[in-house]
């Protein structure tokens, strides 16, 4: 790479934090008012109940209060209950809403991630029945939970999402069913009656929930498998919201253990149900209703960690500026006074650091819940157009799909072809083709989501750690601005709940291998390389470096074996398949939060009060993404590499000295030929001497022997060339950028 | 009141008060540093005067709130996506400088002129509401030029309270000095009212207002009238920050009473 021009040189700095114009932009929503409105809502209660209700200490208690309850009442009263809602059911906004409820965690969990927990809860209740429900439990169900209309005089249902049940110590588990469900009564010509038993563990909303939408298995031969079904407060049994879960994390969501053992009618198993042969035939059983529901709920719980990154950059940089008012140290103009720990290349550069982590999760949060609100109708379209066809059950379905993945590939290579160039009217029809469609942005649906979840809330809560050490011992003070040492703890339920990160890794190490998504991998690599032509200074080169080393280990990986002959890729070898997850995730963060720069890059002109400060923030959100596109570099290289060494077995003096090293009497031969071979040849590789003797180490160094891995892993290394002066550019930025004169909530 | 008023809101943005004001000397005479893209809120008084306005077209069937803005049209894009979720109004946009730099008759011209074009408007049923003083340039005299360029000479500064009588009257308290007030009854519209802080808290945000709202208020965005307004003829000498040093703090855990007190013995201080 060339150095001069991979460095930004422009001097224009950041003028003020990004506010709301550049968000909208970098996140794709400034022509979307209802979205602006939703966040100008969200905020507004965030940083005044939710924020006084911190301050006050309300998380010091795991019980569900009064004063907590106020939070679902200015849900209400605020419209984001509503925001889940379509409106035939009560609600304003039509359509996906994938990135809504994004942008309705970032606001809440910016303050406090149980706030945020608690709104997501309730729609999480609502997921199975708006997912899979039929149109009259939508309509039920939807429709109760919408808040009153003035006039009304009712009171708003609130639901919870059962599924996790109890093992001994504080388990959970969601593969196998404990709850179960029987035949109570079944009269002649009637509904059937369903005995539910249900014991959860974890189960967020349950001390004021109303309902509850219940993961059960069957227990009895007149019913098949399991389902989802919904259990109402006033149902004939025990509707026990049992023992408060005695988390030390997300205090403001109410999470109890409850029991549950409740007669039914079957018509509440969510999708309906079918008799055949006098048995009852869930439609859809519980683990295609959780599939379809958490692969867009896991969207929003991840840019909650990353909110918490970035509401981290004010408090910390006026902490850092007036660590030393006030002293008898410093006066007034000093600049121990006016910058205070700013003055310290280390306090700005780990800054630069969270900021940049906090920027890449958003960016690839965001994408993913954008994704999603274009995957929904797609997805609806292609059940639609299975059902029209006759196509019934998994096996039919994936026989299909395999025979439409070359058609989709097709489309993926004609879309990377110039317009004039391409057979354009194959590519209109495979554009126009649901079920190819469908299939390429399934294929990247399936990446993203769990990557921005394993990625934005795991290593979002190393970085929350970092954010609070560099608030010093106030960090670990209720008093500390910003929520900080409560917002690190949070995170690590973040990283648990809603799948925990092994999960997300596991789906990752399935998903990543889809030919679909490798296809797109690869285009990205090409695109990377044209945006570092145009815009050496973002990391784009340094990333399309980066993916490329991952690409040959993945392939590699997939053909090797280790030292004892095991195939290396195998979906159980975990200490393989995870770290390649792991690794993908960071190239995803770091190419998003690219793709957002560059946004903002383009767009950032068209409103003039983004305008007036574009080259300041264009500038710093540059050498942030150049930090981050480093760091991501770094991982896939140190992960690459351990992996593909690292199951070979090391050579040993004993077994492969006699292969692999020089003799000590043939270089002391060679000498009178090549004067000074037998000193250089010593020092230069291994070698044993007559008597056994050799250099202290544990054996002979490996052979080079992969040689485009090692070609790739040193371009990568030269390709981290001006990454650190970035790095100090993003600092002297930080050390320079106004802030307010106090933070915006207590 | 037959067929209800039409209330005029004047109001714009101002700096959110949390952020740092900065005098800066601009390419067009004094400014605030990066002052466009710092955060804005309506105006405090302007606020008030709105809200006062909602209430009242409510309590008075047929009534119809316009709010006109001379704001930076991008940036009252960004206002109106909180303003315009807490009360129904129609927006008239007027795009230009809305900071403190501006001579007062300039922007009462503009307002006037803007107000003037505002088709349907029904002078003889009209009530100019907008803040007595405003939080960027507090001369407060703006109101008083807008009434007066429009015509209404009934005018009341200082308003904190507003009772319409059956036969359509006006009862009005107003501030006046020594913590007094002083009750005029007005026989009815046209008349001018420069709210302080009325009675009313901020109505809370309600999406679907806002949904209702949008639809008139993004096409009146676009098409937002320029205004350049400015400050013809006057030059200023010096612009620097008050004497008094901010001091912010961050008080979370005294009562209100105490709160009360603290700034009670600060004042007598």
């Amino acid at each position: 790479m060339d150095t001069t021009n991979s460095e930004n040189t422009a001097t224009e700095y950041l003028s003020t934090l990004p506010g709301d114009d550049v968000r909208q932009i970098m996140w794709r929503f400034a022509d979307r008012y209802e979205l602006q409105m939703i966040i100008q809502s969200a905020r507004s209660l965030a940083r005044g109940v939710v924020a006084r209700l911190v301050a006050e200490g309300a998380r010091n208690t795991h019980e569900w209060t009064e004063k907590k309850a106020q939070l679902l009442t200015g849900f209400d009263e605020v419209g984001l209950t509503t925001v889940f809602m379509d409106p035939e059911d009560g609600g304003f906004l039509a359509g996906p809403k994938n990135l809504a409820l994004a942008l309705v965690a970032f606001e809440l969990s910016w303050v406090d991630g149980g706030a945020a927990t608690c709104s997501l809860a309730s729609n999480l209740a609502l997921s199975p029945i708006h997912e899979k429900g039929t149109p009259e439990q939508r309509h039920t169900y939807m429709s109760r939970c919408v808040p009153p209309l003035p006039g009304e005089d009712r009171k708003p249902w609130r639901g919870a999402f059962a599924l996790t049940e109890p093992l001994p110590y504080v388990g959970v588990d969601t593969g196998i069913l404990s709850g179960k469900m029987r035949v109570a009564e079944w009269e002649e010509g009637k509904e059937p009656i369903l005995h539910v038993e249900k014991r959860g563990r974890f189960i967020t909303n349950m001390g004021f929930a109303n309902f509850v939408t219940a993961a059960v298995d069957s227990d009895d031969a007149r019913i098949k498998g399991s389902a989802m079904i919904i259990l109402e407060e006033g149902d004939p049994g025990l509707f026990d919201r049992g023992a408060t879960t005695l988390k030390l994390v997300h205090q403001l969501s109410s999470t109890s253990d409850p029991i549950l053992s409740l007669k039914v009618p079957a018509s509440r198993i969510i999708g309906g149900y079918t008799v055949k042969d006098g048995v009852i035939i869930p439609n859809i059983n519980h683990g295609d209703v959780i599939e379809s529901v958490f692969r867009r709920t896991r969207v929003p719980v991840s840019v909650m960690s990353s909110a918490k990154l970035l509401s981290a950059v004010e408090p910390v940089i006026r902490y850092q500026r007036t660590r030393f008012r006030g002293g008898a140290a410093s006066s007034h103009g000093t600049p121990r006074y006016e910058q205070g720990l700013q003055q310290k290349e280390d306090a700005l550069q780990r800054l630069v650091d969270v900021w940049a982590s906090g920027e890449a999760g958003a960016a690839l949060g965001f994408a993913a819940a954008r994704l999603f609100d274009e995957f929904d109708p797609i997805e609806r379209e292609k059940e639609r157009v299975l059902a029209e066809r006759g196509i019934t059950g998994a096996r039919a379905q994936m026989k299909l799909f395999k025979e439409l993945e070359k058609g989709a590939l097709e489309y993926l290579a004609l879309a990377n072809q110039p317009e004039g160039e391409r057979d354009a009217a194959r590519f209109q029809e495979l554009a126009a083709d649901t079920l190819v469609q469908f299939l390429i942005t399934d294929s990247l649906a399936n990446v993203f989501c769990p990557a921005c979840k394993l990625w934005n809330t795991g290593y979002g809560a190393t970085m929350m750690r970092e954010a609070v050490s560099l608030m010093g011992g106030y960090g670990i003070t209720e008093d500390c601005p910003g929520f900080l040492g409560q917002k690190w703890m949070d995170a690590q339920l973040e990283a648990t709940y809603e799948g925990p990160e092994a999960v997300q890794r596991r789906q990752l190490s399935i998903t990543m291998t889809n030919e679909l998504f490798l296809a797109q991998f690869r285009q990205w690599i090409k695109d990377l390389r044209g945006i570092a032509d145009q815009r050496p200074g973002t990391g784009a080169c340094t990333l399309a470096s980066a993916m490329e080393l991952w690409l040959w280990t993945l392939g590699y990986l997939q053909e090797s074996r280790d030292a004892d002959g095991k195939p290396l890729y195998h979906s159980s070898r975990h200490g393989v398949v995870f770290p390649v997850a792991d690794a993908l995730c960071w190239l995803l963060t770091s190419r998003q939060q690219i793709l957002d720069l560059l946004e903002l890059e383009a767009k950032g002109p068209e409103n003039p009060v983004v305008a007036s400060g574009l080259a300041g923030f264009v500038n710093f959100f540059s050498d942030l993404c150049h930090v981050q596109a480093a760091r991501s570099a770094g991982e896939v290289g140190r992960v690459c590499a351990e992996l593909v060494y690292g199951y070979n077995r090391h050579p040993d003096w004993c077994r492969d000295a006699v292969e692999t090293c020089f003799r000590g009497e043939q270089l002391d031969a060679m000498d009178c030929i090549m004067p000074g071979i037998a000193g250089y040849g010593r020092s230069l590789g291994d070698a044993v001497e007559l008597d056994g003797t050799h250099a202290s180490k544990a054996g002979p160094c490996p052979q080079e022997s992969l040689q485009t891995f090692m070609l790739l892993r040193h371009r990568l290394d030269l390709c981290l060339t001006g990454a650190r002066l970035a790095k100090d550019r993003a600092a002297t930025a930080v050390s320079r950028v106004m802030i307010p004169e106090a933070l915006d909530y207590p | 009141m037959n067929g209800g008023f039409h209330i005029v809101v004047c109001g714009s943005i101002v700096p959110d008060p949390l952020q740092t004001l900065a005098p800066i000397e601009g390419p067009t005479g004094p400014a605030l540093k990066n002052e466009l893209m710092l955060p804005a809120v309506l105006d405090p008084w302007a606020g008030h005067a709105l809200y006062e306005a909602a209430h009242l077209a409510k309590n008075a069937p047929g009534s119809k709130v316009w709010l006109v803005s001379l704001g930076p049209k991008a940036k009252l894009q960004q206002l109106m996506m909180t303003i315009a979720q807490k009360v129904s109004f129609e927006l008239v946009v007027l795009d230009g400088p809305a900071g403190g730099f501006t001579d007062p008759c300039e922007v009462a011209g503009a307002l006037a002129g803007g107000i003037e074009k505002i088709p349907d408007l029904d002078r003889s049923r009209l009530l100019l509401f907008g803040g007595c003083a405003s939080a960027s340039r507090d001369a407060g005299v703006t109101m008083q030029m807008v009434g007066e360029r429009l015509g209404i000479t009934d005018q009341f500064l200082g308003v904190d309270e507003l009772t319409v009588s059956e036969d359509g009257s006006l009862q009005v308290l107003e501030r006046i000095e020594g913590g007094q007030y002083q009750v005029s009854v007005c026989t009815g519209a046209p008349a001018v009212l420069a709210w302080a802080t009325g009675n009313l808290p901020e109505p809370p945000n309600n999406p679907q207002i806002g949904m209702m709202n949008m639809r008139t208020i993004m096409p009146a965005l676009q098409k937002a009238q320029p205004a350049p307004v400015g400050a013809e003829g006057v030059s200023y000498l010096g612009v620097e920050l008050p004497k008094q040093r901010r001091e912010t703090r961050i008080v979370k855990d005294l009562s209100v009473d105490e709160i009360a007190r603290e700034i009670v013995e600060w004042l007598k201080g």
